[in-house]
């Protein structure tokens, strides 16, 4: 094992995109520079997975120094089996987003580039921060890039779009800010007790805050990350962003950042708030399912391919967000999966979706048709990530929603079986407006001209999709290798969460003061 | 050789993969024909050698369940992949994989020369791989995993002349009719989700053996096990077609003629019976349950009976007949005649494989043809196809000692000693509408003076295809042999091979002999009649006249336009769900409440700060004259209040 691997893993994109900067005389020099860097920080990311040990409880890969030592904030850095696994889909997404845009960008390619690879350091931040500061850094610094790519390279709308983006994100990281601070300083209101930034510690102590104080902190921090997630009613950016950002950039907010949102949920609103999880796990499984139906029925109206397959992601965020406030093993791992599994499909859509783009200037369904005899290679990809993305069994979108749902029928915590009877509808909704699209796309006659011009997928194409329908069908097949690993991470949370339910946590009755 | 029931699985799904992958590089049809019909014909040997190690063994020690690895394990939930073989599952998988290959072989013959001539293989092929994985699971899931898989296979197929144009309610392209059998199959799955979700809070495991174990213990009457087999049985209704989810299968006719033989007639829509069958146990403790099943079923039967009566198109009039037999087999189930259900699922799939197949042979030789009006006098050029049709013509309307007699028999006769007179007296209209549909399709198909076109030269078709068609109607013939009941001196050999699967059931219902030879005497005696006399008059009436459809239509007037455009049922259920719900989602969801409330709040709060912001830009002039003016201003608001406060 390399010793400090996770250091490396955060830093080689950043030392990386400083590379692309000095390999700027040559777009092919810079392309493939930034390449190498994401495929070496691929392959080392894999030794977390191989190293990670799921009998062993604690933060592992961790490394830890004084940053702030008045504030008592530290770099503070370490991955459990949920983040591990997100940290992968990360690394294993970059490189793909890179030979994606290979030939579709090409100004200003030395700094789409770096800031892709910035943004890369910055994701894998967020995932592997245990210092909630460090967490803040990372989390901002996510909107920099994502701002300036959707902002140079995107679409006519883009500044409409990158400025909603930047705005709706904004007002919910300042609430979290907010509530950051004053946890620290709960923290050093307790007898003995110091400012505090340290997830690990809060773990212990945020748990005893009073139940009032604690809703508002549980509030703070799930608005910030229900915003990211999406969750209806805050998904309105998300549609925008995605139609006018480059294939690369939808692919990373898609497959990544979205999972961000979702991960915070689980890191802090549960491990942080049990109580407060209890109190608003109805609340945000209403918000869930609402977003599973509502995302459907408002993506099968959809006549932009790309505006289909964002709102898609709204219903299929709110899959993962009733299977984390199901609070049970099944949903959270379930949900868990759905993020990989929604990283990895709709990230392909979003690939399909940009090659179209790229031969025709157009996503608009009624432009095509007939796409079958046309290209039958794109085709047979598109139908593929279809299946997964609607959730056929024997493919990953199955095992995600399955688990998820079966997991929340049986919560103690919902206690109630409504919530899943009304999120199975979104199963058969899936199938409505994927399957209606595909077959105005890519069956029946074409209905322009111009697709006779159309050519099937280059060697780079199909190179870009095959290890993304490899894993479409691993995680369908055998989920193990990725259920394993997480599952005691996962239990640790649940098992919080019954303890808290059994009475064997208590909160402070009364308010701190100094 | 239970060990080796993964082969079973394995081979189609190497077929499947030779062929998907590298079946566009192989030129030679008939060597890709072969790989796929090889694949299915190794599964069904291995089958039958499983099957004739099981005739050696002892009743009670011939089920065996074989796991290949855990699939998904989170907490305490964990299911894996293994088979269960036992009496049911290995006679579905004979049925399956025999009536499959025979299929493959014919669609050698059927799709010569058709561009996806490889796709069409790797889809068969795929389809069997998920059939088997439907009825050999030990759980639940693996059986979902292969009842979605066919659903996806019939997709696929049903679509597979993507860019052919189809008419129908709603409907152009194959590819809608293709979303249509997948989004109504998705409500039912909808439905069997849910129940399995029960079943796993109910009994902690998805397994078969856990679960029935498990439903030893509950009494009959049990409101949970009402809801879960509802729901299982609501699943079945899309799978296999029944009201009111059954509006997908006569569209699914879009599709290639072998795939509506293989996939719509004999053996995938009766995963619903199957999985019925499966579940006896269950089915047992809900009474009410069971009413239900036995009541759609009966009404299903006379229903798509009475459709098939007023269709031209030789597929239509097949596939409401499937309809219509499957509400058979459900009414034989819901009155606990599992035996009797399986053994019309096994007879069924041999004689409506056949019609299929020589429907395809008429299409075929007919040059697309598919309206009966248009056809007559066949039965001179293409006897082969002729004497096989009108084989299974006979068997269907339940002619003695065909196979369907036997069977057909048995379902009518349970329904009326544990059932009902009302279930046996719909049973038995639908059985006289049946005879009368078939002859009249026969006859307007074979008899009389040829009607078509002169440009067209009907021909037999090619041995590939003939021969299927000769073996069907052979087992159409003999196939029901297995089951002579008792009063007619036979051995039932199929309810003694199924009877330890329903043992459960059967001791649960406790259902007793109580009626005396002689009714069953009779009611056998009424069949044939009943058979015979739909055969006369739909024989006579179109050998004497074939336009006498026009006649009838004439004088039942809106009783003839109903059954003619299906009752309407697609027209109300467009009107009434699909597009109000589109366009709800369109006109309110996305314009209204997306686009204008939510964004409308948005982007209005961007505008008041904006606002708000150029208000207050006025106050930062920049001339510092007015600031000192407001300073001074300011000092004399604060001093005046501090002075008279």
């Amino acid at each position: 094992m390399i010793p400090h691997v996770l250091n490396f893993i955060l830093f080689l994109p950043l030392i990386g995109a400083a590379a692309v900067l000095l390999a700027r005389r040559s777009d092919n020099a810079v392309r493939w520079t930034g390449l190498l860097f994401s495929l070496i920080t691929f392959v080392i990311s894999l030794l977390l997975y191989f190293e990670y040990d799921p009998a062993n409880p604690a933060m592992q890969f961790v490394e830890k120094v004084s940053w702030i030592p008045s504030l008592n904030v530290s770099y503070h850095i370490g991955l459990d089996g949920i983040s591990m696994l997100l940290v992968v889909l990360t690394t294993f997404l970059t490189p793909i987003v890179l030979i994606s845009s290979w030939k579709s960008v090409q100004k200003q390619t030395a700094a789409y580039v770096a800031l892709m690879l910035v943004l890369e350091t910055a994701m894998i931040g967020v995932f592997s921060s245990l210092d909630t500061f460090l967490f803040y850094v990372f989390w901002e610094l996510i909107l920099i890039p994502m701002y300036f790519i959707i902002g140079i390279w995107g679409g006519k709308e883009r500044i409409y779009a990158t400025v909603k983006f930047f705005i709706f994100t904004m007002v919910g990281s300042l609430l979290m800010l907010i509530a950051i601070i004053w946890l620290g300083y709960y923290a050093s209101t307790l007898p003995g007790g110091v400012f505090t930034t340290d997830i690990t510690q809060l773990f212990d102590i945020a748990p005893t805050i009073p139940l009032n104080i604690q809703a508002w902190m549980f509030g703070a921090f799930a608005l910030s990350f229900l915003i990211k997630v999406p969750a209806f009613p805050l998904h309105t950016w998300l549609p925008d962003a995605h139609v006018q950002a480059p294939t690369g950039g939808s692919v990373i907010l898609a497959g990544v950042l979205l999972k961000m949102g979702t991960y915070g949920l689980i890191r802090f609103n549960l491990q942080l708030f049990p109580q407060s999880t209890l109190e608003f796990a109805s609340l945000l499984s209403v918000l869930g399912v609402i977003g599973i139906i509502y995302g459907a029925l408002v993506s099968m109206v959809q006549k932009d391919v790309k505006k289909l397959v964002a709102y898609s992601s709204v219903s299929h965020m709110g899959f993962i967000l009733l299977g984390i406030f199901g609070v049970t093993v099944q949903g959270l791992q379930g949900g868990l999966i759905q993020m990989l599994n929604h990283g990895l499909s709709t990230g392909a859509l979003f690939l399909i979706v940009g090659m179209i783009y790229d031969r025709r200037h157009t996503r608009m369904i009624e432009e095509f048709g007939g796409l079958a005899r046309q290209i039958p290679v794109f085709s047979t990809f598109f139908l593929i990530v279809t299946l997964s993305s609607i959730g056929l069994p024997g493919l990953n979108g199955f095992i995600g929603e399955f688990l998820v749902l079966i997991g929340s029928f049986q919560s103690q915590v919902l206690g109630s079986i409504w919530y899943v009877v009304f999120a199975s509808t979104g199963v058969v909704f899936a199938a409505v407006y994927m399957l209606w699209m595909f077959q105005r796309v890519v069956f029946g006659e074409s209905r322009s001209p111009e697709n006779a011009k159309l050519v099937d997928l280059s060697a780079r194409e199909i190179g870009l999709l095959l290890p993304i329908v490899l894993f479409i069908v691993w995680i369908g097949v055998y989920p193990s290798t990725f259920l394993s690993k997480s599952e005691s991470s996962v239990q640790r949370v649940v098992e919080k969460i019954e303890q808290v339910q059994r009475g064997e946590i208590f909160t402070t009755s009364v308010s701190p003061s100094k | 050789m239970y060990q080796y029931v993964g082969l079973i699985v394995l081979f189609p799904l190497i077929g499947l993969f030779i062929n998907g992958f590298f079946g566009r590089k192989i030129k030679n049809e008939t060597l890709v024909g072969m790989i796929g019909s090889a694949a299915v014909g190794l599964s069904f040997l291995v089958a039958a050698g499983i099957f004739v190690e099981m005739l050696g063994m002892p009743e009670d020690g011939r089920s065996h369940v074989v796991t290949l690895f855990t699939w998904i394990a989170a907490g305490s939930f964990k299911v894996s992949a293994a088979y269960q073989i036992d009496q049911l599952s290995i006679l579905m998988t004979l049925v399956v994989t025999g009536v499959g290959f025979l299929i493959h072989v014919y669609s050698i013959g059927y799709m010569h020369g058709d561009r996806g001539f490889w796709r069409f293989f790797t889809y068969l092929n795929l389809f069997i791989f998920a059939m088997l994985n439907l009825v050999l699971a030990d759980n639940y899931l693996l059986m979902f995993l292969g009842w979605e898989g066919v659903g996806l296979c019939s997709y696929l197929l049903i679509g597979f002349w993507y860019d052919k144009k189809f008419p129908g309610t709603g409907i152009t392209w194959t590819g809608d009719a293709a979303n249509k059998a997948f989004w109504v199959n998705r409500i039912g799955d909808f439905a069997f989700m849910i129940g399995m979700f029960l079943i796993f809070r109910e009994f902690g495991s998805l397994t078969f053996r856990e679960v029935m174990g498990g439903a030893e213990t509950l009494a009959v009457g049990n409101n949970t096990m009402f809801w879960i087999t509802l729901l299982l049985f609501i699943g079945a209704t899309g799978k296999s077609a029944q009201i009111p989810l059954f509006i997908w299968l006569p569209d699914a006719m879009a599709g290639p003629t072998p795939v509506s033989a293989l996939i719509h007639a004999a053996t995938m829509v009766t995963a619903g019976v199957y999985m019925v069958a499966r579940n006896s146990a269950l089915y047992a403790l809900a009474p009410t349950t069971m009413m239900i099943v036995a009541i759609v079923g009966a009404l299903t039967a006379i229903m798509a009976a009475s459709i098939g009566i007023a269709q031209n198109d030789i597929k239509k009039v097949l596939a409401y007949s499937t309809v219509s037999q499957l509400g058979y087999m459900f009414l034989a189930l819901g009155v606990g005649a599992f035996t009797a259900g399986i053994f019309h699922v096994m007879t069924h799939a041999f004689f409506k494989a056949c019609l299929f197949l020589g429907s395809g042979s008429v299409i075929h030789a007919m040059h697309e043809e598919q309206d009966i009006r248009h056809m007559g006098g066949l039965k001179k050029v293409m006897p082969k196809t002729y004497w096989t049709f009108l084989i299974s013509s006979f068997a269907i309307a339940g002619f003695p000692p065909l196979s369907g007699f036997f069977s057909k028999d048995e379902i009518l006769w349970k329904a009326f000693s544990d059932g009902s007179l009302v279930l046996w007296i719909i049973g038995a209209s639908a059985a006289l509408m049946t005879a009368f549909y078939m002859f009249r399709m026969v006859t307007l198909t074979f008899e009389g003076e040829p009607r078509w076109a002169k440009d067209k030269h009907p021909h037999e078709s090619p041995a590939t295809m003939t021969i299927p068609l000769i073996v069907l109607a052979g087992l159409a013939i003999l196939g029901g042999f297995v089951g002579i009941p008792a009063v007619l001196g036979g051995g039932n050999a199929i309810e003694h091979w199924l009877h330890p699967v329903f043992a459960q059931a059967h001791h649960t219902m406790a259902l007793s002999e109580h009626s005396s030879h002689t009714t069953e005497y009779l009611m056998m005696g009424i069949s044939v009649v009943i058979a015979v006399t739909g055969f006369w008059f739909g024989r006579r009436m179109f050998l004497a006249d074939p336009e006498a459809d026009k006649r009838i239509a004439a004088k039942t007037g809106f009783l003839y336009r109903l059954l003619s455009n299906k009752y309407y049922v697609d027209e109300i259920y467009n009107g009434s769900v699909v597009r109000p719900l589109v366009r709800t989602s369109e006109s309110f969801l996305y314009r209204v409440f997306d686009v204008r409330i939510i964004d409308g709040a948005v982007n209005g709060l961007a505008k008041t700060t904006g606002w708000v912001s150029a208000m207050m830009r006025y106050v930062q002039t920049g001339v510092v004259q007015n600031y000192a003016a407001l300073v001074v201003l300011g000092l004399v608001v604060v001093l005046g209040l501090l002075i008279f406060s």
